[in-house]
């Protein structure tokens, strides 16, 4: 977890993510070009509740925790991305995200978020059916 | 302190023993550091590999002038803390002599200095600042020894073994870095780029297209008879970005010639192989595929340069723990530049950029250049010298009829704002104890993050819409919230318009605050 993954390694690891699956080699390579990979100690706050412009974030490895006003709701691992319905929305995170062990992920900006959809559609349509999913979850919890 | 055992005639400062603070490096993150320590009263060495200032100033950029400026002529008078704003590349002192040395060295010609011209104003801090390093002294390994007695590293070198309590490790983003495979192996460095005048008439393929692969370039434009620019991602240019990421304006000249058809080919594409030409005089076949899958393309070149970029020299950091991120393999950090998963191991220098910070909207801090980064260095050796060695920090007290001046003074004229937005933060805190009292700058991620009593933070932050602007955070029975101040076109923050917003968020943390 700690040692260096080689941009090849990191290609390979999103490769077998479920957003980045249809991906090309060539497109996978401009991901790694155009997120950003960024490290967060454990307890470290990586999305704060209420503070606008946040990025979107795609665990490459480690965990973090999803906390309401001090609640903790989720736990967030290797594959799971955070951050994109604040983006969408244009407004402050409701949660906060906190990592529970050295993190690593990889950050696209918020302003970047849109156009890279529209340049990656099958992306977008992936995101959309985890949207999907936790959709469902929400209303047959309701239910 | 160590015992001077070394022979008499080696005259060297900082002979191996141990130091309650090791400084390895002495480019402008080192001499910083080191600066600061001494202000500051805590015990250190300092060591570096090289045989005098500068770290990569002594031989970078190629083309031997910076990417980052020193107005001579600036709003504010030379020497002062607000011409900072205006003067990227002097190291921060504090008496006269130390201060705003870089204009002294420049002689009208442009406004980013030549590297010679930057590496006297680095060589002049040192000598005039008194800040000793012991040079020719190279870092070869590293452990960490925990007995009753406490913890320390042992930081091997080619003159003996140091122990510290602390390391701050400034030895820049230095080390050449070409990926392995696909037949790199047959491509040049941008460390070893010939002199421009052997690529006269050369068709010149150039891999990577961020600042260093344009400077190249740019450089080649009057001697390459053809240039190809490629790497998988499009193209930034940092007037686009609003930041510093991106292409600077000063080497976007192959971008225009590219548009304008003048010749000049930037590819958005993914390097396939690299191969000899069978008969080809020594030129190379460079395979690409297209980013955007449109299929393949071949390019003949005599030569191919990789401008893939320097990883940190951290030599076997990783191994004792040390998390590194990203293709220049940057320690992860803490706010206050410390290793996320080793304690104790702190960054100066470029190496700092690896404590992110917020990035709101997207926006880096400057912490890979002089400008932000010598900022960085002198708050993480007061953080240190404060948690670890027992220095008591100012607090100076404010008048709570004084707090709306103070800030709209900063908010105008701090040069840790104006240079690390949305990163530093100036902070004024209603301590219940002491009264209101003036924190100093810290970075804005520990300040969100910390707690602690009600507070006031003040920022400049941007957006990457081009405006630069003020935000005032307040903390109030523990709760963060956000101000943001409308831009002003003349970026001035300290006129009646500013002061009246600045006044009603001060005085929800400090009621009895007047505007003046």
């Amino acid at each position: 977890m700690r040692r260096m993954a080689s941009p090849a390694e990191l290609i390979d690891a999103i490769a077998g993510f479920g957003l980045f699956s249809d991906l090309s080699s060539p497109q996978l390579e401009a991901v790694v070009h155009t997120f950003e990979e960024v490290g967060y100690a454990e307890g470290e706050r990586v999305l704060r509740q209420g503070l606008t412009g946040s990025g979107f974030h795609v665990i490459i490895d480690g965990e973090a925790a999803v906390v309401v006003d001090g609640e903790e709701r989720a736990r967030l691992g290797r594959g799971d991305f955070f951050g994109e319905v604040s983006i969408f929305l244009g407004e402050a995170p409701i949660a906060d995200v906190v990592a529970t062990r050295p993190l690593r992920c990889l950050v696209l900006a918020g302003p970047q978020v849109e156009p890279f959809l529209i340049a990656h559609p099958r992306v977008m349509f992936r995101m959309l059916q985890a949207q999907a999913r936790r959709l469902r979850a929400a209303n047959r919890w309701r239910s | 302190m160590a015992e001077l055992t070394e022979p008499a005639a080696d005259d060297r400062p900082f002979p191996p023993g141990d130091y309650p603070v090791l400084v390895i490096g002495s480019g402008p993150g080192g001499l910083q550091a080191a600066y600061s320590l001494g202000r500051a009263g805590v015990g250190h060495a300092v060591i570096s590999a090289d045989p005098g200032p500068g770290g990569m100033f002594r031989r970078w950029p190629f083309f031997q002038r910076l990417l980052s400026w020193t107005k001579p002529h600036a709003p504010a008078p030379r020497g002062s803390r607000a011409y900072e704003r205006y003067d990227w590349n002097s190291l921060l002192g504090e008496d006269a002599a130390t201060r705003a040395i870089q204009p002294e060295f420049m002689d009208g010609t442009s406004y980013f200095p030549s590297r010679p011209e930057m590496e006297a104003n680095l060589t002049a801090f040192a000598e005039r600042a008194g800040v000793t390093v012991r040079y020719g002294c190279r870092w070869t390994a590293t452990r960490l020894d925990e007995d009753a007695q406490g913890r320390r590293f042992v930081v091997a070198t080619s003159d003996g073994e140091y122990r510290a309590e602390v390391l701050i490790v400034a030895v820049g983003v230095a080390e050449p870095n070409t990926p392995p495979g696909l037949g790199m192996e047959l491509t040049r460095h941008y460390a070893d780029v010939r002199p421009a005048e052997a690529y006269a008439g050369k068709r010149v393929f150039i891999i990577g297209k961020q600042n260093s692969g344009f400077e190249l370039a740019n450089g080649l434009l009057p001697w390459a008879r053809q240039l190809v620019l490629a790497s998988p991602s499009h193209a930034k240019l940092s007037v686009d970005t609003r930041s510093l990421v991106g292409v600077r304006a000063r080497y976007v000249q192959p971008y225009e010639d590219n548009i304008l058809g003048g010749g000049v080919a930037i590819l958005d594409a993914a390097i396939e192989r690299i191969e000899p030409v069978p008969g080809g005089d020594g030129a190379l076949a460079v395979h690409l595929r297209r980013s955007d899958g449109a299929g393949d393309l071949l390019i003949e070149a005599d030569e191919v340069i990789s401008a893939t970029g320097f990883v940190c020299p951290l030599v076997d950091l990783p191994d004792l723990g040390v998390m590194t991120v990203g293709a220049s393999r940057l320690p992860a950090q803490t706010s206050w530049w410390e290793s996320t998963t080793v304690p104790g191991i702190f960054f100066a220098g470029t190496i700092g950029q690896g404590a992110k910070g917020l990035q709101r909207h997207g926006q880096p801090s400057n912490s890979g250049a002089v400008h932000g980064a010598r900022y960085n260095a002198r708050l993480l050796v007061s953080r240190i010298a404060t948690t670890r060695f027992g220095a008591v920090p100012q607090r100076p007290r404010v008048a709570p009829a004084d707090l709306v001046g103070l800030v709209t003074s900063e908010l105008a004229d701090a040069p840790e704002l104006w240079h690390q937005r949305g990163y530093l933060a100036r902070v004024f805190t209603a301590d219940p104890d002491a009264g209101l009292v003036d924190d100093g700058v810290q970075p804005l991620s520990h300040v969100l993050d910390a707690g602690g009593p009600d507070a006031l933070a003040l920022t400049l932050e941007a957006d990457g819409t081009g405006a630069i602007y003020p935000v005032l955070y307040t903390r109030i029975d523990g709760t963060i919230a956000e101000r943001t101040l409308d831009p002003d076109p003349l970026l001035r923050y300290d006129g009646p318009d500013a002061s009246r917003v600045v006044e009603e968020v001060v005085r929800t943390v400090v009621p009895d605050a007047v505007a003046r």
